[in-house]
């Protein structure tokens, strides 16, 4: 399927973790030795071992506590920054909507972790040779004709996978008819100029108090290439400038030796 | 210089070698066991200090040789030749000392060579990375008539003088690349970066600070190397070149204010926040006091006034390299980070390495010599 999508609703979403466990089953992710912090939310942050993870925040509403759940990962943007500024070009952008990550000439330079505006990318911080982790879309089993691993784990329907206008219109049609549940922001939709994860989340919750970054709807390689794209003439502008400064000076030095010559003379 | 009568090993000789012996072992420990076994990195914190420091802070202070070559073989600076060898030598070496605390800090560091063939043109750190080995390649070339002198091959020395021009603009051309290209490199963080300093124009200012910083060092260096090789102060090629300050420093604070006014960011420098507070820092320290205090005449006549004037110039590039590229980066709020004593360590033992070289290179080669 070409350009797909993931639309995640969070009101479907009760915490259950199969997507957690379905995606290290299906990548052989080892589990991870983890300490109790007084929350469900296990392991606490992404890591090169574990690449979607579901977030238990708690709320109070009307005077009850009550959880939210949140399904993190690679957000998989349509103009991903990561692929923009890798300098190898380890990391690529699918036409199935993957970003999807290429070990075979990653140097490790962890740029993109800090490019990413979502905080995703992990590293293999104990290897003497490490690589960058992260969701991989199941790109292998899209390959197959599967759906990924997550969705299909998922008993609640609350990860829906398939063409990104299908999952747009979808959200969208959700939100219309229930206003009284969703959200009216379709997360993902535009932010950093789209993204091919999708988030949908209860009426009376704002994206960022659940981590979701405020982000405008600007590429982020935009920025980059804005001041790249001017490589090309700067490398002509102050090569010939230089050389002309030369000319210049050699010819005021050559100036001068002649007068002091003609005076000499005199 | 080589019939200097002064022991090689001094006390200063003895603290740089212990450095670089004691940084081995650590190096050793993260060539078995990983990053996350010498380093305080993490996934909220890819980059740390060894970036802050070794590269941002390390590209902009060897800035000085490509800085020195344009004022002297470009624009005709000849009181400041004295200052151009030297300058040269702090250039390589800097880059070099960048490439090896890559050499720790990449992560699969044998692999820096697929840049060559492994291309991204979309990517400033390719841009940067290419324009690094190329400009070490140039300095390499620049610095060796030094070497050709030493060992008397006039026939090969004749030609490098001939095609040195050459290098020289190469030189130039590729230091503007990438001094510009490392603030390119912090423009994909939008939203990431503080808006104080996120900016579209951040690669001129870049180049603009990286100018700054190159002046100041080699004032600061030639002071130093004056004083350990006890030769008379290069006071009047100093204060040639320290002339430029002004000019570069008043040119980035008007480019920088001028940028927060159109961009509606005035307020941001005194709402009293940690970012204000830093910027205002940054600015005293690197920019304000430095421009008035270098258009004194009298310190421009003054070596160790210069010297202390280099230092406020210096302080105020790395606080900003070190904002830019950590302080002021937007973390989750649950991560925080400061470098583990073996970062340092690394750091530390690297550095001293180029001093050394520095020291030995000078003392054997006729770099701080005049002219031959």
């Amino acid at each position: 399927m070409k350009n797909s999508s993931f639309l995640i609703d969070l009101t479907k979403c009760t915490g259950c973790r199969s997507c957690q466990v379905a995606c290290k089953q299906w990548n052989e992710l080892p589990a991870e030795r983890t300490v109790n912090t007084g929350s469900y939310q296990n392991p606490l942050l992404l890591s090169s071992q574990t690449w979607t993870l579901i977030k238990f925040d708690e709320f109070e509403k009307q005077g009850k506590m009550h959880w939210l759940f949140t399904k993190i990962g690679c957000m998989h943007c349509e103009q991903p920054a990561c692929v923009s500024i890798c300098p190898v070009g380890a990391l690529q952008k699918t036409e199935s909507g993957a970003v999807i990550y290429n070990k075979n000439v990653c140097i490790g330079c962890r740029y993109c972790m800090i490019a990413c505006p979502f905080h995703i990318p992990t590293f293999e911080w104990k290897k003497a040779f490490p690589f960058i982790k992260k969701c991989t879309f199941c790109f292998d089993r899209l390959a197959e004709g599967q759906k990924p691993a997550c969705v299909c784990a998922c008993p609640t329907g609350a990860i829906t996978f398939g063409t990104r206008n299908d999952m747009i219109n979808k959200a969208h049609g959700l939100i219309n008819k229930r206003s009284n549940t969703y959200n009216p922001h379709l997360y993902g939709e535009k932010e950093v100029g789209g993204t091919a994860v999708m988030v949908l989340a209860p009426r009376d919750v704002a994206f960022s108090d659940l981590g979701f970054p405020k982000l405008s709807e600007r590429p982020l390689p935009t920025w980059t290439w804005n001041a790249l794209k001017f490589v090309p003439s700067q490398i002509v502008l102050v090569s010939a400038a230089m050389a002309f400064f030369y000319w210049l000076t050699k010819r005021k030095m050559k100036k001068k030796d002649a007068d002091k010559e003609v005076q000499h003379d005199a | 210089m080589t019939h200097n009568q002064d022991k090689i090993i001094g006390t200063g000789s003895i603290i740089l070698i212990s450095l670089m012996i004691l940084s081995l072992p650590v190096a050793a420990y993260r060539y078995i066991n990983g990053l996350g076994a010498i380093s305080n990195l993490s996934d909220a914190y890819p980059w740390g200090f060894w970036i802050s420091f070794d590269l941002f802070c390390g590209v902009a202070l060897a800035s000085g040789a490509f800085v020195v070559a344009a004022a002297v073989e470009i624009f005709g600076g000849k009181t400041m030749k004295p200052l151009l060898r030297p300058a040269i030598l702090t250039g390589f070496l800097g880059y070099i000392l960048v490439g090896t605390a890559l050499m720790v800090d990449l992560g699969q560091y044998h692999r820096i060579w697929y840049l060559t063939w492994s291309w991204n043109l979309h990517s400033p750190l390719f841009e940067v990375g290419w324009c690094v080995m190329l400009y070490l390649t140039v300095l390499a070339l620049e610095f060796a008539p030094v070497v050709l002198e030493k060992f008397k091959l006039e026939v090969p020395l004749k030609i490098f003088k001939r095609v040195s021009i050459v290098f020289i603009i190469a030189g130039i051309t590729l230091s503007t690349m990438h001094q510009s290209s490392l603030g390119t490199m912090l423009l994909i963080i939008q939203g990431k970066l503080h808006p104080l300093w996120h900016t579209q124009i951040l690669p001129i200012l870049f180049l603009n600070t990286a100018i700054a910083a190159g002046i100041a060092m080699v004032i600061f260096e030639s002071t130093l190397t004056m004083k350990i090789f006890k030769r008379p102060a290069e006071t009047r090629a100093q204060g040639t070149l320290a002339k430029g300050l002004p000019w570069v420093l008043g040119i980035y604070f008007i480019i920088r204010i001028v940028d927060l006014t159109i961009q509606g960011r005035v307020g941001m420098m005194f709402d009293g926040s940690r970012e204000s507070i830093w910027f205002i820092i940054e600015m005293l320290i690197g920019t304000i006091i430095p421009f008035f205090y270098f258009l004194n005449k009298s310190v421009l006549k003054s070596t160790p006034a210069m010297f202390i004037g280099s230092l406020f110039v210096l302080a105020g590039l790395v606080f900003n390299r070190f904002i830019v590229s950590w302080f002021g980066i937007l973390v989750p709020e649950t991560a925080s980070y400061s470098p583990h004593i073996m970062e340092i360590m690394i750091s530390a033992g690297i550095v001293s390495g180029g001093i050394m070289a520095f020291y030995l290179i000078s003392r054997f080669f006729p770099v701080i010599s005049e002219e031959h």
